[in-house]
C-alpha cells in the first residue's frame, strides 16, 4: 500500500456513493432495542422496489440517542427517525420521496445534537464500521502515512504534546507526556496498549467508539507505536462487549489486508501489529498493573507504582497505556494540527469530552462536548432535564468519582474544576439523579460494586470496602447511629490514603461527596445511639 | 557500589544504593510495622503496615517496596499513620475468625504481636464470622483458612524458594482464599514436596504441623533466608 | 468519699475470667477495703443488679436474651463498664458458633444430630433463654468505656486495670501486658 492507492481507495469508496443513504444505527444499544428487525425490513422493501440501485442501506454506529433506538438517520435530507419498528420502518423509504412518515421524527436541531462537538464521534453514526474503505473514504489512515513520511518519531511525540490532549480514561495525565517518556526508555521492545476495559457502572462511552469506528482506534495505536518506537500493540477489551470485540477483530484483518497494519507500513520501515487480549470480567483489571498482568496471563493483580508502566510494563518492557477514547483523538490532531485541538476546549483541559448520558434524564444517550461545557447546558438543555421532578444531582467518574449536587451546575466540565467539587472526569459516565434519589442509597451502591470488584489483595480495599458497605447499610436501614457514621468517615479516608491502587483509592469518594453535601441525608438516617436512648452520659 | 543518604524519623542513614527503605530504618534499628513482609522473598506490599510518610510524596508508600533515594525525608510513626495502622488491625481481626484462646500460634503469632504493637485492645469494626474451611488432607501438615491474613508469604515462599508453587489465590475480595494445586485437597497435590516452608512463613497460625496444639507453634523463620543467601551468594552460613 | 460502687457480671462465657479475678489473691481484701460489691456472682448474694453502680467488670459475649436483658440493664445502671476478657471484647470461643450462620443451625446440630438419645430441641420459655442469632462483643450492644483483653485477663492485668480506676484516674491499656489476647 502506498499514498496513491490510499487516494484511489478513498476515491472508488466516495463514487460508489449512491443518491439516498438509509443509516440504520447498529451499535449494541439500538441492537438491543431490535435494529436486526428493522433494517431486514427496509432491505426487503428496497428489493422489492427495486430501488438498490439509488438507495444504500448502510449499517452505522452510533447514532447518539441510545434511549430512543432504534434510530436511524437518511441522506441527502439529513433526516432523523427514532423508534423505528418494522412496522413502520418501511415509510421512510416513502419520506425520501417527500411523503410523510409513520417512523417518529426526531428533531435533530435540538440541542441535544446541536450542541455537540464531533471529533471522537466524528465517523459515528455516518460510516460502516465494518468496511475499511468506509473509513478510508473519510480521511482515515492519511494521520498515520502523514506521520510516517512528513514527522519523526520526536516531532509526533512534540505534536501531541502540543495538542494538550489529556488522558480520557479518567486521571487526566497528559498524553504527550507519557509518550515522551515511554519514547525516551531505551530498550528494543516496547508496547502499546489500548485500555478498553470500560467498567463504570453507566459508562459506554468507549464500547461506542469501538462499535462506530474501530480503524479510528488502529490507527491512533499505530500513530503512537510509531512515536515510542513500539512495534506491538495490545486492545485490552471486556468479555462484556462482543460486538466491540467482533468489529475490532474484523477490522484488524482488514488492516492487514491492506498492509495498514502489520509490516512495512506504507513502505516506511514502520511495523506495527495489533493483538486483542480479551478480559475476564473484572473491573480492577482497568487498572493499569493489573491489567498487563492481566494480558501476560496471570492474576489481575495491581502492584505498587513505581515503577510505572512506561518504565516497566508489559514483560517488564517500557509500555504506553492510554484508554479508547485518547486514541481516538490522535488522528484529528495529526490532520488538523496541535494548535486546532488546543483552541478546543478550555486552557487546562483540550478538545471534547464524550459522555454517556444516563440515568433520570430525559434524553439518554451519547455526547461529545468542548470540555468547559457547563453541567446545566448537558443536564438541562441537552438532556432534557429529569423525566419528574427536579434534577439533584450528577455523579461522575463512577465508583471512583462523586456526585455534584444541582447549585454546582455552572461548572464548566473539566479536570480541575471537577476536582474540586470533589469528584473527577472520569472516563465520562455520567449519571443524573432526580429528587427522588436517596444519596446515602447511591453510595451504597458504588460501596457494593468496589466490594465486589476488589481483587482482595491489599487489606484496606479488601476488608475495609466491606465494612464499609457494611456501615453505609446499616446507615441506610435506620441502625446506624452517630459513632458508625465517625468510624465511616474516619475509615474512608484510611481506605483512600492506605490501598494499593487506584479502586481502593477512590473507592471512598462516592461516600465521601455525598457526605460533603448532602450529610442531611445521612443524618436523617441515623438512630439514637443507646446512650441517649437510656439517658445516660459517660465521661 | 554508590550509597545514599537519607533521613529516617530525623535520623541520618546511609545505606547502599538499591536498599529499600525498610532495609534502611531496619539497618539503623528503626522499627517500621510489617506484615506480608518477609526475607528472602518478593516484597507484596499487601499489607499495608508499612506504610511511610516520605516528604514531597502525596502517597503513602510501601517501606518495603520502595527504594531508599538520596536525600529522602521519612516517617514512619506519625499520628496518622499510627491511627491507620491500627484501623488496619481491626479490619484483619474482623475479616477472619481469629480466636487466639485456641489457636496453635498463641503466643508466638505475627499478627497477634501486631495487634499489641498499634494500640488495638479491640476492634471498632463489626465481626464478619465468614465461613471459612479447614484443610487437614496433607499428612505432615494443617491449614486453617479461618486463621488466615491472605499475606501471600506461603504463596511466595513455595514459588520462589521452593519452585513448588502447590499454593496460589483463589477467587477475589472478601472470597479470596488460598488453594492448594489445582484447588485439591492439600494432600493430593503432587507438586507439594512437604518441606515445611509454608509452615516456618506464615505468620499467624493459619498454616501449622500437625499434632502441635494451643501455643505449640514455633517456626525456623531464619531457614527461609538462609537457604536464598545459600543458593545466590554461596554462603552456607546461619 | 463514698466506697466505689463495683460489681462483675458474668454472660457468655466460661467464668475462666472470674477465675482470674479470684487469682487476685491477697489483693481481694484490699479491694474490698476500698469498695462495695453490690452485685457479682463470686462476691455477692444479691440477684438484682443495682443502680448507680461505679465500675463493672462483664465478662462473657452476648449470646441468649438474658445475656442481652442483663447487659441492657448493666448499661443503664453502670458509669464505668469494663469489657472483661476476650470474650466480651470479642465474643471469642462463644462466637465460633456464629460460623454456623445462626442459632437455629447450631441448636440442631448440637441437640439433634449430635443427640445420643431423645434427640430434642430445648424449648422452655421463661426459664432456657432464647439463643440469639449471633454472639456479639459486647461494644457492638452497648457503649464500652474500657477493654481488657485476655483469655482469660492475668490477675496482674486486672490489677493495673482496678488500681488508677480506685484512684479516680484511667488506665492506660498499651503493652503486651495489657492487650494481649488469647
Amino acid at each position: 500500500m502506498d499514498i496513491s492507492e490510499l487516494y484511489r481507495l478513498a476515491e472508488r469508496g466516495r463514487s460508489r456513493r449512491k443518491p439516498f443513504r438509509i443509516r440504520c444505527c447498529m451499535a449494541a444499544g439500538c441492537q438491543s432495542s431490535g435494529a436486526i428487525a428493522v433494517k431486514q425490513v427496509l432491505a426487503d422493501a428496497l428489493s422489492a422496489a427495486g430501488l438498490n440501485d439509488k438507495v444504500e442501506l448502510c449499517s452505522v454506529g452510533c447514532l447518539r440517542f441510545c434511549g430512543h433506538g432504534p434510530m436511524i438517520a437518511t441522506d441527502p435530507d439529513e433526516a432523523l427517525y427514532e423508534r423505528v419498528t418494522p412496522e413502520n420502518a418501511c415509510s421512510i423509504l416513502g419520506a425520501l420521496n417527500g411523503e410523510s412518515s409513520m417512523a417518529p421524527r426526531c428533531d435533530g436541531n435540538q440541542p441535544f445534537f446541536a450542541d455537540q462537538l464531533p471529533i471522537v464521534l466524528e465517523n459515528s453514526g455516518q460510516i460502516d464500521p465494518s468496511r475499511i474503505e468506509d473509513y478510508i473514504a473519510v480521511g482515515g489512515y492519511e494521520s498515520l502515512y502523514q506521520v510516517l513520511y512528513d514527522l519523526t518519531p520526536a516531532e509526533t511525540v512534540a505534536a501531541i504534546t502540543q495538542s494538550g490532549l489529556r488522558g480520557r480514561g479518567g486521571g487526566g495525565y497528559p498524553t504527550g507526556l507519557k509518550w515522551s517518556t515511554v519514547a525516551k526508555m531505551s530498550g528494543d521492545q516496547k508496547y502499546v496498549i489500548c485500555n478498553a476495559d470500560e467498567g463504570d457502572p453507566g459508562a459506554f462511552m468507549d464500547r461506542s467508539v469501538l462499535e462506530s469506528d474501530p480503524h479510528r482506534v488502529l490507527e491512533g495505536m499505530a500513530i503512537s507505536g510509531y512515536a515510542i518506537g513500539a512495534s506491538h500493540g495490545f486492545i485490552y477489551v471486556r468479555a462484556e462487549y462482543p460486538l466491540a470485540i467482533q468489529r475490532l477483530q474484523k477490522a484488524i484483518q482488514q488492516a492487514k489486508r491492506y498492509g495498514l497494519l502489520g509490516s512495512q507500513i506504507f513502505d516506511a520501515g514502520f511495523d506495527f501489529k495489533i493483538d486483542i487480549r480479551i478480559g475476564a470480567g473484572a473491573f480492577v483489571c482497568g487498572e493499569e498493573t493489573a491489567l498487563i498482568h492481566s494480558i501476560e496471563g496471570r492474576r489481575g493483580n495491581p502492584r505498587p507504582r513505581p515503577p510505572y508502566p512506561a518504565e516497566s510494563g508489559l514483560w517488564g518492557c517500557p509500555t504506553l497505556i492510554n484508554n479508547v477514547e485518547t486514541f481516538a483523538n490522535i488522528t484529528p490532531i495529526i490532520r488538523n494540527g496541535p494548535d486546532w485541538f488546543r483552541n478546543i476546549g478550555t486552557a487546562g483541559s483540550a478538545g471534547t469530552k464524550v459522555f454517556a448520558l444516563t440515568g433520570k434524564v430525559q434524553n439518554t444517550g451519547l455526547i461529545e462536548v468542548p470540555m468547559g461545557t457547563t453541567l446545566r447546558r448537558i443536564v438541562e438543555a441537552m438532556g432534557g432535564g429529569v423525566t419528574e421532578g427536579r434534577v439533584k444531582a450528577v455523579q461522575t467518574g463512577g465508583p471512583s468519582g462523586g456526585c455534584i449536587p444541582a447549585q454546582f451546575f455552572d461548572t464548566p466540565v473539566d479536570y480541575e474544576s471537577l476536582q474540586k467539587l470533589g469528584t473527577i472526569m472520569g472516563s465520562g459516565g455520567m449519571i443524573v439523579m432526580d429528587d427522588n434519589t436517596s444519596m446515602v442509597e447511591i453510595a451504597q451502591f458504588y460501596m457494593e460494586f468496589c466490594r465486589e470488584e476488589s481483587c482482595g489483595k491489599c487489606v484496606p480495599c479488601r476488608a475495609g470496602t466491606v465494612q464499609l458497605h457494611e456501615l453505609l447499610s446499616k446507615i441506610v436501614n435506620h441502625q446506624a447511629t452517630v459513632v458508625d457514621l465517625e468510624h465511616l468517615e474516619a475509615l474512608c479516608q484510611m481506605v483512600q490514603e492506605m490501598s494499593l491502587c487506584g479502586l481502593g483509592q477512590s473507592a471512598p469518594n462516592p461516600v465521601l461527596s455525598t457526605l460533603r453535601y448532602f450529610r442531611d441525608e445521612y443524618l436523617a438516617r441515623l438512630k439514637p445511639s443507646m446512650l441517649e436512648e437510656v439517658g445516660h452520659h459517660v465521661r | 557500589m554508590s550509597v545514599n543518604t537519607l533521613k529516617i524519623d530525623g535520623q541520618d542513614i546511609a545505606v547502599e544504593e538499591g536498599a529499600t527503605i525498610l532495609q534502611a530504618a531496619r539497618e539503623a534499628k528503626i522499627p517500621i510495622p510489617t506484615l506480608c513482609y518477609l526475607e528472602g522473598v518478593s516484597p507484596a506490599a499487601a499489607c499495608r503496615m508499612c506504610l511511610v510518610e516520605v516528604k514531597g510524596s502525596p502517597k503513602l508508600l510501601p517501606a518495603c517496596h520502595t527504594a531508599a533515594l538520596e536525600g529522602m525525608e521519612v516517617s514512619t510513626n506519625t499520628p496518622k499513620l499510627q491511627s491507620f495502622r491500627r484501623m488496619n488491625m481491626e479490619l484483619l481481626f474482623a475479616e477472619g475468625n481469629h480466636v487466639c484462646a485456641v489457636c496453635v500460634a498463641n503466643g508466638n503469632c505475627e499478627l497477634q504481636d501486631l495487634a499489641i504493637r498499634v494500640g488495638m485492645d479491640h476492634s471498632r469494626f463489626a465481626y464478619r464470622f465468614p465461613d471459612r474451611k479447614v484443610d487437614m488432607s496433607h499428612p505432615q501438615f494443617g491449614i486453617d483458612h479461618n486463621r488466615c491474613i491472605l499475606c501471600t508469604r506461603c504463596v511466595r515462599v513455595c514459588d520462589e524458594i521452593e519452585g513448588a508453587h502447590v499454593w496460589d489465590v483463589a477467587q477475589r475480595g472478601e472470597h479470596c482464599f488460598i488453594v492448594s494445586g489445582m484447588n485439591q485437597p492439600w494432600g493430593k497435590v503432587d507438586a507439594c514436596t512437604s518441606c515445611g516452608k509454608c509452615v516456618d512463613a506464615c505468620p499467624t497460625g493459619a498454616i501449622f504441623r500437625k499434632g502441635s496444639t494451643i501455643g505449640e507453634k514455633e517456626r525456623d523463620r531464619e531457614k527461609l533466608s538462609f537457604l536464598v543467601t545459600a543458593r545466590e551468594k554461596q554462603q552456607w552460613t546461619r | 468519699m463514698d466506697k466505689i460502687r463495683f460489681a462483675t457480671v458474668w454472660l457468655a462465657g466460661c467464668s475462666g475470667c472470674h477465675m482470674s479475678f479470684l487469682d487476685l489473691d491477697e489483693w481481694l481484701i484490699e479491694l474490698a477495703q476500698q469498695v462495695d460489691v453490690v452485685y457479682s456472682p463470686v462476691g455477692s448474694d444479691i440477684k438484682t443488679y443495682p443502680e448507680n453502680v461505679d465500675v463493672c467488670l462483664v465478662e462473657g459475649g452476648v449470646a441468649n436474651e438474658d445475656n442481652l436483658e442483663l447487659l441492657l440493664m448493666v448499661r443503664r445502671r453502670t458509669k464505668t463498664l469494663i469489657s472483661f476478657g476476650d470474650c466480651a471484647v470479642t465474643a471469642n470461643v462463644p462466637a465460633m458458633r456464629n460460623m454456623l450462620g445462626g442459632a437455629e443451625p447450631v441448636l440442631k446440630r448440637g441437640y439433634l444430630e449430635l443427640a445420643d438419645t431423645a434427640p430434642q430441641l430445648p424449648h422452655a420459655p421463661g426459664i432456657v433463654p432464647e439463643l440469639l442469632d449471633q454472639v456479639l462483643p459486647v461494644h457492638q450492644v452497648v457503649p464500652v468505656e474500657i477493654y481488657m483483653p485476655g483469655c482469660p485477663p492475668p490477675a496482674d492485668r486486672i490489677q493495673a486495670v482496678l488500681e488508677p480506676l480506685l484512684r479516680g484516674e484511667t488506665p492506660v491499656m498499651e503493652g503486651r501486658d495489657m492487650i494481649k489476647f488469647g
